[in-house]
């Protein structure tokens, strides 16, 4: 069936936060744009993360973090993915993450950084703006 | 060969990954991978595990993964769940039951979205399931919600059926009586410690037993099961109950490989058929327009449906 690509992303919670609400949101916004959406639940590695994006083959990874670990996981996911060949996969995150890193985070290859008070069409619209269904 | 059956074949898992989100999207360019990939295919073992939302599929199958490894099976999993009909969107979230198995280069976990294209999940499924036992899987464990006829289509395809309910879910019973009660090989009541799991019990073997002829004749009679996946309690009776099953089958159809068996094939081959037809018919008749002159022509009273869908069809199909 000649059918148009469906965009897939991974929304994944990487380190130790005890608390998902606002990814389950993001997840939400994503499905009701019309994207599939894997959610992996609390408490993944960055291994973890990137093995489970390669097996769902999703275009997108976005990471969630609120507890202050995000300079070492989101930069180790990205690193990951190119030890693995698969720095195909975009990544970006948002959460609690201060204004200061950034820039540091993008430069380390995470795409897009959205803090809280971001509107949802906003995350959708980035989405849809910078993510090619391969 | 193409490189890509190759690799699949190898198991790398990047290029098993990509070839199911091909087949998922509809890319024609599979079929010739598909064809490859066919007499590499027929040596795993396909277990359906179907029943309610919430009853606790996932749980269960995470379970399974740990106990087949620890047999030093290598193990695939396809997680079926609904798409949207609204935003066409899904939220795949069996994975969050399954993640400890992430890391292990002996699972593959896949999760699917049903998509609603017609014919189409019992059809891509199929497809992914032959793309994980030709990548080597030796069980394959296939997970979906049991509504609708396509999703009970791709457990029937399975070796072994297996039914999931919960303790208190009566009507549920009798809701399923008529649908999947007749596909299932294996019955589990999951979340046993609940209360009512003995009603549950007796309500499942008061149903079973009305076929008591056909077992006095040697089928299969589906065993009945008390789990508690969440607890790791029950799940080795259960996968016992899926060996005496699988012995069963090789007994009295002469081997596994369904590749063999006229019924399998046959309905196989339907469901293929099925699904191409209607793929190449929709897209000629929609990229010609006759498809859109059609409805409008309904719309403005000229022609009625019945007569359109023949004017389409028929030329078709000579």
């Amino acid at each position: 069936m000649k059918q148009k690509r469906r965009v897939r992303v991974m929304v994944a919670k990487p380190g130790l936060d005890g608390h998902d609400r606002g990814a389950r949101i993001i997840a939400r916004a994503y499905r009701d744009a019309g994207f599939e959406v894997v959610y992996t639940g609390l408490h993944q590695t960055p291994e973890e993360i990137v093995e489970a994006a390669i097996q769902e083959d999703v275009d997108m990874i976005g990471l969630s973090s609120l507890a202050g670990a995000h300079n070492y996981l989101f930069p180790a996911v990205v690193q990951l993915l190119k030890d693995r060949g698969a720095d195909d996969i975009v990544v970006c995150g948002g959460g609690i993450i201060p204004d200061d890193d950034i820039d540091k985070l993008k430069a380390a290859g995470v795409k897009a950084v959205f803090t809280p008070g971001t509107p949802l069409n906003e995350v959708v619209q980035w989405v849809e703006g910078n993510v090619t269904p391969r | 060969m193409t490189s890509i059956a190759e690799k699949v074949i190898a198991g790398d898992i990047r290029s098993v990954a990509r070839l199911i989100r091909d087949i998922d999207d509809g890319m024609p360019e599979v079929r010739e991978v598909l064809k490859e990939l066919y007499p590499h295919t027929g040596k795993a073992y396909v277990i359906g595990i179907t029943g309610s939302p919430g009853v606790g599929k996932s749980t269960l199958v995470d379970q399974m993964v740990a106990h087949l490894r620890k047999r030093d099976k290598t193990v695939g999993v396809l997680a079926v769940d609904p798409t949207s009909p609204f935003s066409g969107g899904a939220i795949l979230g069996d994975r969050v039951r399954m993640q400890r198995h992430s890391m292990d280069q002996g699972v593959f976990i896949r999760s699917l979205a049903t998509r609603g294209h017609f014919g189409g999940l019992t059809q891509s499924t199929r497809s992914a399931i032959d793309v994980l036992d030709a990548m080597g899987k030796d069980y394959i464990l296939v997970e979906t919600v049991g509504v609708g006829q396509d999703e009970v289509d791709v457990v029937r395809s399975a070796h072994t059926t297996v039914i999931v309910v919960i303790p208190g879910m009566g009507d549920d019973i009798q809701a399923i009586k008529a649908g999947i009660l007749e596909v299932g090989d294996i019955f589990l009541i999951n979340k046993s410690d609940r209360e009512g799991s003995d009603k549950t019990l007796s309500d499942l073997r008061l149903m079973i037993d009305m076929d008591q002829s056909k077992y006095d004749r040697g089928t299969w009679k589906p065993p009945i099961i008390k789990v508690q996946a969440v607890f790791d309690k029950g799940v080795d009776e259960f996968l016992e109950a899926v060996d005496a099953h699988a012995a069963y089958l090789a007994e009295t159809e002469g081997g596994l490989d369904f590749r063999g068996k006229s019924d399998k094939v046959r309905q196989e081959l339907r469901e293929m058929v099925k699904a191409r037809l209607i793929e190449e018919v929709l897209d000629r008749l929609t990229e010609s327009g006759e498809f859109d002159n059609a409805v409008e022509s309904i719309i403005k009273g000229k022609t009625d449906p019945y007569t359109a869908c023949e004017s389409l069809v028929l030329p078709t199909l000579s």
